[in-house]
């Protein structure tokens, strides 16, 4: 049997910086490649910005913020075929758009509208987990059931560093190690649980030496490196593929935004600190990239922004123009076979809001 | 006296119960240098240092199995939950160990924590952060709940909790953490477990309520009262449970109306009849009728006002009891 080392210390990086780390490539990846996950990376950010605003306009609730995790939503996804099965988090409230779910389905669910829901089987896409790491065993249990199926499926998990001190974690990363789960375990490590800092969060020195005692290998990249997070997950991907089971991917960025909507930082974050993540953000890292490389033009990324604004004006008309969700749709679905009591609750339900 | 919102109040509890006993640490996801996501804990850290307000790692039945630890080493942990429906992970805990240690002591050893928590909905919050989870606390052995509804009552529960020998979890309405401004007795104020509140009088029907319905049911008092004369029983504490109060009030009125925004099947509001079908059923002139929350998922936000007890379910319910 393989020994499980401990992780690398140093992020792996591929993006340069323009000046003295040179810009590295990712073998196949084409120019359209590269432009398409460019688009993918400006539809999230840009339905992240206009949530916010939208927030403050009151047409969407309480928004759990990812700006900055771009690279590492799709960069990760990139990686997948679409047969592979994605276990979001909050933080990943959006990433079905890089499955072609509709704008509206995501905003609704944040508009606390019953039209906020999808069927994970059309998307490959489970359902959002609030929780904080619940969603981890899912995607082990998946990819457990899927070998045992014979079907070539893996799963991606994505959970935060806080993540990682939940039982839900542990007991999940056991499993996948014992298994032989074809899943990945991608922790996108953005420094802050809220209030919390990593700091405070764990005395291991990186997240990703956890991954030895659950018998997994562990990698530490660049979360705002986007070529560098897919060529991880491609790696993993390979890995789960060939039958040698799971990987823990820790993708290291920073947190330059607050939690959510309702989240006020500056009681606990250094801005300046803030401000410097800011300006060296993962989008705009990506896109100086490919300007360098000539993959793209000015004028192409100023078309892709605009057609990522059209989309969200669309999606949130949209969401706007739902009807008002029936009080059946309180009851509905709970049960395949709902108790009889069920049906005596909505009439009386409908008798008293007088509309029987 | 000042006048406090109900957060406010919870906020004072900790400030004056860590003053008078250096035993008592809080702990919890936020509770530090935020002061919590609702500010609950606000200022104790700058107070009584990091080693007695204290930021743990995201890990709920760490944070209460730990705290069975502390206070075996002589603390008395005060636990923030950071909202109702991810305070689950720590059940293991609570209903294994936190509720059954002293009884496996035969009484050498008390564990003296305290679990608080906002719970319940109405705000328009994300899934999941409208939970109100009381059956599963109140129906472990070992465990006492409460559950405050006005901001004096949840500044004296929960010193009572505090103070208390045994394990409390007390329940804090966040529906109306600010919403509610009221007098609050300065400095040590404490509410005994155990001992309701009659929140209005009545002689023609009793609404037993607690937490955030204790407000629908006022509401529902007053919109019955050209026609009616209704009582609302605020029972404060779920377990111990004051029987006296509520038996005395419906010996009174003879009518009963229970409130509950939980789900029903098994809901503390099945344990009210069941007290009331034991011991006053010669009392009661007309069935024990329950409003709660439906027997499904908690709704997303747009829809919530369905599920929740409203005063009108209230009144209707009121009516049919008062018409029987």
């Amino acid at each position: 049997m393989s020994r499980v080392l401990p992780a690398e210390a140093d992020l792996r990086r591929i993006i340069g910086d323009g000046e003295t780390i040179p810009d590295g490539e990712v073998d196949g990846l084409g120019a359209d490649e590269l432009r398409a996950l460019y688009r993918d990376m400006v539809l999230l950010r840009t339905y992240d910005e206009r949530s916010v605003v939208y927030h403050r306009q009151g047409r969407i609730g309480t928004y759990a913020i990812f700006w900055n995790h771009e690279a590492m939503q799709a960069g990760s996804v990139l990686a997948l075929e679409s047969r592979d099965w994605i276990f979001p988090g909050y933080r990943e409230s959006a990433i079905g758009l890089l499955r072609g779910m509709p704008v509206s389905t995501v905003l609704s669910w944040w508009r606390g509208h019953p039209a906020g829901w999808w069927n994970p089987q059309e998307f490959n896409v489970a359902s959002i987990c609030v929780p904080i790491a619940t969603q981890v065993p899912h995607a082990v249990g998946f990819a457990w059931g899927s070998r045992l199926k014979g079907e070539d499926r893996v799963a991606l998990a994505l959970f935060g560093d806080g993540a990682t001190s939940e039982g839900a974690f542990h007991e999940g990363a056991t499993f996948a190690g014992v298994m032989k789960a074809p899943v990945i375990l991608f922790c996108n490590n953005n420094q802050w649980a809220i209030s919390t800092p990593l700091a405070k969060q764990t005395a291991a020195p990186t997240l990703a030496d956890k991954a030895i005692g659950y018998g997994i290998p562990g990698v530490r990249v660049d979360g705002c490196d986007v070529l560098a997070v897919y060529e991880a997950t491609r790696d993993a991907v390979e890995r789960a593929r060939a039958g040698d089971g799971p990987t823990f991917i820790e993708a290291v960025s920073y947190r330059a935004a607050p939690h959510a909507t309702a989240d006020d930082p500056s009681v606990y974050i250094d801005p300046e600190r803030v401000e410097d993540e800011r300006e060296n953000e993962c989008v705009g890292r990506y896109e100086r990239y490919l300007l360098r490389m000539g993959a793209l033009t000015q004028s192409l990324a100023e078309e892709i922004k605009q057609e990522a604004l059209d989309l969200m004006r669309a999606g949130i008309a949209e969401a706007e123009a739902e009807p008002a969700g029936d009080v059946s749709l309180v009851f509905d679905h709970a049960y395949a076979d709902p108790p009889p009591s069920q049906a005596h609750d909505l009439a009386e339900l409908r008798r008293i809001l007088g509309d029987a | 006296m000042p006048e406090l919102l109900l957060v406010e109040a919870v906020n004072d509890a900790l400030h004056v119960e860590m003053e008078r006993d250096d035993s008592v640490l809080v702990m919890g996801e936020d509770v530090g240098t935020l002061g919590g996501v609702f500010r609950a804990t606000s200022g104790l850290q700058e107070r009584f240092g990091p080693d007695r307000c204290v930021d743990t790692p995201l890990a709920e039945a760490g944070i209460l199995g730990t705290a069975v630890g502390l206070c075996m080493a002589g603390w008395r942990p005060v636990c923030e939950m950071q909202y109702d429906a991810f305070s689950y992970p720590a059940l293991d805990q609570l209903i294994n160990h936190v509720g059954r240690y002293r009884w496996r002591t035969r009484g050498k050893m008390s564990f003296p924590l305290t679990i608080r928590m906002p719970y319940g909905g109405g705000v328009r919050a994300p899934e999941l952060h409208d939970d109100s989870p009381e059956t599963y606390y109140v129906h472990a052995p070992g465990v006492k709940v409460a559950i405050p509804s006005t901001p004096a009552d949840a500044k004296g529960l929960l010193a009572a909790a505090i103070r208390d020998p045994d394990p409390v979890v007390v329940l804090e309405p966040k529906l109306h953490y600010r919403t509610l401004k009221e007098e609050v007795p300065e400095g040590e104020h404490v509410i005994p477990l155990g001992k309701a509140r009659v929140a209005r009088e009545g002689s023609d029907l009793t609404i037993v309520a607690y937490g955030a319905m204790v407000h629908v049911a006022l509401s529902a008092a007053e919109a019955l009262s050209g026609d009616a004369s209704c009582e609302v029983l605020d029972l404060r504490s779920l377990k111990p449970l004051d029987e006296d109060g509520l038996l005395a009030s419906v010996a009174k009125t003879g009518r009963v109306v229970v409130v509950q925004e939980a789900p029903r099947v098994c809901g503390f509001a099945a344990e009210v009849a069941a007290v009331l079908a034991e011991k006053a059923i010669f009392d009661l002139q007309g069935p024990v009728i329950r409003v709660t929350g439906y027997d499904v998922p908690y709704p997303y936000w747009q829809l919530e006002d369905a599920y929740m007890p409203s005063v009108a379910r209230v009144v209707d319910a009121a009516r049919r009891v008062l018409a029987s």
